[in-house]
């Protein structure tokens, strides 16, 4: 009996130990997702500042946020989300209300970019890549060069059944709302009706709703028009030159993913060293040279080779053309609204 | 005193059950009487709302249609798998191990890795297209992958050897002087089957129709990938609560419906098949 109650306390006493170093880790928690930074990030930041910071990756922003709402923004000092859900952790009272004089780094944003609408200033969120979402197309197989968003949702003849679109409910949405003329966060149940029928009525031509592999479909020419990210687009670019990407005439919504500091942070200090370490031209250019996202570091896009910016257009994007596109904002208890339109949709026949 | 022993042994699977499936399941369900807090967390208010929107025509709707998809992928997995346990357990004995590891091999493999190997076949671009145009055949063909159609091979091709071994357990087992004594008695080879080896095989096929609508029906990845994400089925409404719309106590609502139904469908599997064994051993 005695040794049993021994091989008990040795359990608990193994299981206890597991948790702890899962629970409590020993340095900086980093949140972000899949190949957003240079694959030694981390251990570089590690190096230089002696911290010991760890990288855990999310798939999408909805699931850390799941995780930050769930733990009350403890476990995690830097998450890396996109801006209405750095406006959503404001919101909450999670975000850190930055102090610039521990970022000295910040001075190398555009000042376009401290003047973004979700966060004028950067008082809790520091951009860290941006962009537009807009049609890329196969110059090669179409007969016209797309410019309106009705080109992808009412396509002529020959390109209906090749194109596809964003399944996320947000930009779904959003290529309804610009063809319309309305805004990105329209919350009017009238307007988003209208919306709802005006991509029912596109679904009918569409190959797939495509979040991932839009690209390769241009690649391969299952697809000739698609719904795209410009960041995206330049993955086809590279692999096609024929690939172009071009933003309809109704506009774009401009794309705003952050770096947010947690109130709750347990390493506050070493978390504003990472922010500022992600700041520095070398570490922020990274993104642009290797995943074809424009960042709002201008030190680090002054950069890039002019051969570069030939080759994907989209990145010579100025600060300016950038802020004249409406962010998508936060639309609180209209996300309701939008989820339920977006089911009605898929469901259409 | 009775024996305790099989106690003992059922209560680490069972406690491992309870701790990791009973329990979280449980703490999902419970969150389908709260509402979503407005910035997608949960707020502890008692309210019934969001059972009451399951029935909501809208997705009502894709419950039917989910049914129909699943239900129709499940009687075509059953004719399909049933006619191949039955050539399996007609073969010489020694055959047959063979040909049900070839039934089950592709279990061997990734599930997401085979529903790919889909696209690659069915697209515009791919190899069907390509022997199709090899062949001279130039014209536009059928579009073929993100339909319907799509969506129900893939769901076959993914469930079907669960129905050969489902179907082929009782073929196996079914004494072949049965079949004999009924010709020796007049019968037809089809009345033989109609009257003598279908209703001793009906347990195999109800396991196996239950096993393919239930995975079916529930499921996110084939209609996501196939479907070209156009047929919105439970599983991928589901699936969109909890990780888009951020909407955990209606996702809950909807998972809470989908389990009813599977467990509705498992119980009348279980009497289905008590009914036919009982029936067996009455008339021996």
């Amino acid at each position: 009996m005695i040794r049993h109650r021994h091989a008990v306390r040795a359990l608990l006493g193994a299981s206890f130990a597991c948790c702890a170093t899962a629970l409590w880790a020993e340095g900086l928690v980093v949140s972000n997702w899949d190949g957003y930074m240079a694959p030694d990030a981390i251990d570089s930041f590690n190096a230089a500042t002696g911290n010991e910071a760890e990288l855990v990756l999310h798939a999408t922003n909805e699931e850390i946020m799941g995780k930050l709402i769930a733990s009350k923004g403890k476990g995690y000092d830097v998450v890396f989300v996109s801006s209405p859900f750095a406006e959503v952790l404001h919101n909450l009272g999670l975000a850190e209300d930055l102090d610039h004089a521990k970022l000295p780094n910040i001075a190398n944003l555009y000042p376009q970019a401290t003047e973004l609408a979700h966060d004028k200033g950067n008082a809790f969120s520091v951009p860290y890549a941006w962009g537009t979402t807009g049609l890329c197309y196969r110059s090669d197989l179409l007969a016209e060069a797309p410019d309106s968003w009705m080109d992808m949702l009412a396509p002529s003849e020959d390109v209906a059944g090749k194109t596809t679109m964003l399944a996320t409910d947000r930009w779904l949405l959003g290529a309804g709302f610009l063809a319309k003329g309305y805004s990105v966060n329209e919350t009017d149940a009238g307007k988003l009706a209208e919306v709802r029928d005006l991509l029912i009525d596109a679904k009918k031509t569409l190959l797939a709703y495509d979040d991932t592999t839009f690209y390769a479909k241009l690649v391969s020419g299952e697809a000739e028009l698609v719904h795209a990210w410009d960041g995206w687009c330049n993955y086809g670019i590279a692999e096609n030159a024929e690939i172009k990407y071009v933003i309809p005439k109704e506009g774009s919504d401009l794309w705003v993913d952050t770096m947010v500091i947690l109130k709750g942070a347990e390493h506050k200090d070493a978390a504003y060293a990472f922010v500022n370490f992600m700041l520095d031209p070398k570490n922020h250019g990274w993104a642009a040279e290797n995943i074809l996202y424009k960042v709002p570091n201008k030190p680090a896009m002054e950069t890039l080779s002019a051969e570069f910016l030939a080759s994907f257009p989209n990145m010579d994007m100025s600060p300016d053309a950038l802020l004249a596109f409406e962010q998508l904002r936060d639309v609180g208890e209209a996300q309701r609204a939008y989820a339920r339109t977006v089911s009605e949709i898929k469901a259409a026949n | 005193m009775t024996d305790r022993k099989p106690l003992y042994l059922m209560s680490p699977a069972l406690a491992w059950l309870t701790g990791f499936m009973v329990i979280p399941c449980l703490l999902v369900l419970a969150l389908a009487f709260f509402r979503r807090g407005i910035y997608g967390g949960i707020e502890y208010t008692f309210t019934l709302e969001n059972i009451a929107l399951v029935f909501d025509p809208l997705y009502a709707r894709i419950f039917l249609k989910s049914a129909g998809i699943a239900g129709l992928a499940a009687v075509l997995a059953v004719i399909l798998g049933y006619a191949a346990a039955y050539a399996i357990a007609a073969m010489p004995r020694r055959r047959q191990p063979m040909l049900l590891f070839f039934a089950v091999l592709p279990f061997w493999s990734n599930y997401l890795v085979r529903t790919y190997a889909w696209i690659v076949l069915l697209n515009r671009e791919g190899l069907i297209a390509a022997v199709a145009h090899g062949l001279g055949y130039d014209g536009e063909l059928p579009k073929l992958l993100y339909t319907e159609s799509a969506v129900v091979v893939g769901l076959v091709y993914n469930y079907l050897p669960f129905v050969i071994l489902a179907c082929y357990a009782p073929l196996s087992r079914l004494n072949p002087e049965m079949s004999e004594a009924s010709r020796d008695l007049g019968a037809s080879g089809w009345t033989t089957f109609r009257r003598v080896v279908l209703p001793v095989t009906v347990p195999g096929i109800a396991t196996g129709f239950v096993f393919v609508f239930v995975l079916s029906i529930g499921n996110f990845v084939t209609p996501a990938l196939l479907g070209g994400g156009q047929f919105q089925m439970i599983g991928n409404l589901v699936y969109a609560q909890f990780l888009t719309a951020n909407d955990w106590p209606f996702g809950a609502a909807l998972s809470m419906v989908l389990i009813a139904i599977m467990m509705g469908l498992l119980t009348l599997q279980t009497f289905a098949t008590e009914r036919a064994s009982g029936a067996r051993r009455q008339e021996t």
